[in-house]
């Protein structure tokens, strides 16, 4: 689409947005759930394209933000008590633990490999020559399918040098905890995420909340485009799930992606950032795969770490506050020396506030 | 050992006819009744990036510091620090490329400094130059004359040599058609001072990119910017290593743009001007100095959103100059 064309179907989506959001006698909160679109918004000005009645606010949907700061602490005792190389993606690096960051710990001396894809974690094994290397493991169902694909290929290879620490999440049982909150109308659901779970998944949402959902892209347009669907569902008391994102979602989804997280994972308990534990939304190896498993084969002494009392993370990370109603935010919080793990990554809440500001 | 690398390698690379008997200082004239006087350290890591090396670069940013006080670059010195060890042909490729980056600016090194320290105290070479630059003072940008209406613009695609030198940096297994931008905009700047006193301001937007060159203007005049996003020149390859990468293209640095404030209705003018200019290619008004949103640089983004563009902040990528 030719520049003009996009700000003109952008005016135009907007235009109807007002239209629908006018008939509508209170104010509505949609959440986007995925720390991408919270980015993407904030990126393309969205909320000035905006009625005064519609909020966005943002979701748990980015992995470092719901991760627990003695996730770090593990993977660096880890890395000091079995001499291991730790591997991970690029986003973890600067997140703070209870004694430091990753970045810290390389500074100390510690063996840290960014990789951009979970299979490099196998070659980096391969290199290490029998040392440990620990794959950090974190992300939600988008990420799981290529880090189960590795296990499954270290598997074959006979790898045995190879361990996971596990802190994934999946996405359901949040969004049920989120979805019976009274102050959220619907909810912009995530593209990727649901390119493997589809879009039929989250029927559970009008029929058992009666909640709105609306699979999206992360263009400007896409995110438009999904939010008058939304205002038009809520403006027409009919919640139902669009899929608004179909050059990319199916319906359906992707079984076999899927098929290869029930191979490799079975669901845990897991504890969110900020939210507590939350029943059956980790993921641990399972069977074979266990043999990858950090936890079990390099235990280390975590001890209890505690978050800054005055950090509303929590409060943001469930859709209940703004970034700009934080006491820290922007203050002593800053993504230099980010307190909390909205403002830690770059797809935080805090840190899109931040970033992008308002007008 | 270091004086016969400096008579042998050093200064049969870069004489012109001054550094030949190795005077302790050099008496210089042609510089008019004033001069613009500035200096650079070049840290760049890796050394040799696409398009340039920590040669060039020395170079092209010192002449660039200088064009933007819209100075023409005279004379350039060099020091060298160079870790023990240092290839001898690295060393070559690098005198090779400061002479005619220096040639090509129309700039002479006339005198300069080479130190060897042990491995390990600095990182294969550092080079700090220092220039001096003959100023017309009738062409002298004034950032105070800036006012509302006034039109914004940037001579090229922008954040080329953050995004070459970053991707350099990355292990890729694939490969991204992406040089460093680096290069000497003296030739842009003397094209633009024919605006005379309707050239306002000139920067070149190295650390911390085109984001904190407008961020600067307002801060400095206390007047709002409104720039298209649309507008922005950008290359392709950028954009897609920008995505890969997770940087912002306007925080990335430029090594051979600037960026110019002019008055109000000269944009287009200031573009004929550069019409012909090769250095110039891709250049475009990107927006204009408002009374609204005091010191504040508003985006309005491809879809007609508005957001600020903020002042890059958080991890501030070392090293890539």
């Amino acid at each position: 689409m030719k520049q003009g064309d996009e700000s003109l179907a952008a005016r135009s989506l907007s235009r109807e947005i007002y239209e629908e959001a006018g008939a509508l006698p209170t104010e509505v909160r949609f959440m986007e759930v995925c720390g991408t679109h919270t980015m993407a918004i904030h990126e393309a000005g969205l909320k000035s394209l905006l009625p005064e009645n519609i909020k966005l606010v943002s979701g748990p949907g980015c992995p470092v933000c719901v991760t627990e700061k003695s996730f770090i602490d593990e993977a660096i005792l880890i890395g000091k008590e079995y001499d291991a190389c730790l591997v991970t993606f690029g986003d973890l690096v600067r997140v703070p633990g209870s004694f430091g960051s990753l970045a810290s710990y390389r500074a100390e001396g510690g063996s840290i490999r960014v990789v951009y894809s979970p299979l490099d974690a196998i070659a980096a094994a391969e290199e290490a020559l029998g040392r440990p290397t620990v794959f950090l493991g974190v992300g939600f169902e988008t990420t799981i399918p290529t880090i189960a694909a590795t296990l499954k290929t270290a598997l074959g290879k006979g790898v045995d040098n190879l361990f996971v620490v596990s802190a994934f999440k999946t996405i359901h049982p949040p969004l049920k905890i989120l979805a019976a909150k009274d102050d959220l109308d619907g909810f912009l659901l995530p593209g990727h995420v649901s390119a493997i779970l589809g879009s039929n998944c989250f029927e559970y949402l009008p029929r058992d909340f009666h909640k709105a959902g609306v699979v999206a892209g992360f263009e400007g347009l896409d995110i438009l485009q999904a939010l008058r669907d939304l205002v038009r569902m809520v403006a027409r008391k009919s919640p139902h799930i669009a899929n608004d994102y179909k050059r990319v979602v199916r319906s359906e989804g992707n079984p076999t992606a899927r098929a290869l997280i029930d191979e490799v994972f079975a669901p845990c308990d897991a504890s969110w950032r900020g939210l507590g534990v939350i029943p059956g939304s980790g993921l641990v190896p399972k069977g074979p795969y266990s043999r990858f498993d950090a936890s079990v084969h390099l235990p280390v002494d975590v001890p209890p770490a505690e978050d800054d009392p005055r950090c509303r993370c929590a409060a943001i990370l469930m859709g209940s506050r703004t970034p700009d109603t934080c006491g820290l935010f922007g203050r002593e919080c800053t993504p230099e020396y980010p307190v909390g793990p909205c403002m830690v990554s770059s797809e935080g809440t805090c840190a899109a506030y931040y970033k992008y500001g308002a007008v | 050992m270091t004086g016969r690398l400096i008579r042998d390698v050093i200064v049969p690379a870069l004489d012109r006819g001054r550094l030949g008997p190795l005077p302790d200082s050099v008496v210089l004239s042609d510089l008019g009744d004033a001069i613009a006087y500035t200096t650079d350290s070049f840290t760049v890591s890796p050394i040799f990036f696409p398009g340039g090396d920590i040669g060039s670069l020395a170079v092209h940013g010192t002449c660039n510091d200088l064009a933007c006080s819209a100075a023409r670059p005279m004379f350039l010195s060099l020091g060298l620090i160079l870790e023990e060890g240092l290839p001898m042909d690295q060393l070559e490729r690098i005198l090779h490329s400061v002479s005619e980056a220096a040639d090509e600016a129309g700039v002479e090194i006339v005198t300069g400094d080479t130190k060897v320290v042990p491995k390990g105290s600095a990182d294969g070479v550092f080079i700090n130059t220092s220039g001096l630059g003959r100023v017309d003072r009738s062409n002298r940008a004034l950032t105070e004359t800036i006012c509302e209406g006034d039109e914004i613009l940037v001579s090229g695609p922008v954040g080329n040599h953050g995004m070459a030198v970053m991707l350099s940096r990355a292990e890729f297994s694939f490969d991204f058609d992406l040089q460093s931008d680096s290069a000497s905009i003296w030739p842009v700047v003397e094209r633009l001072t024919a605006l005379g006193p309707g050239l306002k301001f000139l920067r070149d937007p190295t650390r911390g990119g085109l984001s904190a060159t407008l961020n600067e203007i307002g801060s400095a005049t206390g007047l709002g910017l409104r720039i298209e996003e649309s507008a922005i020149p950008l290359d392709k390859p950028v954009l897609a290593a920008a995505e890969m990468l997770g940087i912002d293209p306007l925080q990335a640095a430029n090594e051979g743009k600037v960026v110019a404030v002019v008055g109000r209705g000269l944009g287009s003018k200031a573009l004929d001007i550069l019409r012909d200019c090769r250095q110039a290619a891709g250049s475009a008004v990107i927006g204009k100095i408002t009374a609204e949103n005091p010191s504040k640089v508003i985006l309005t983004t491809r879809i007609g959103g508005a957001r600020v563009l903020a002042e890059p902040s958080g991890e501030l990528l070392p090293r890539i100059c």
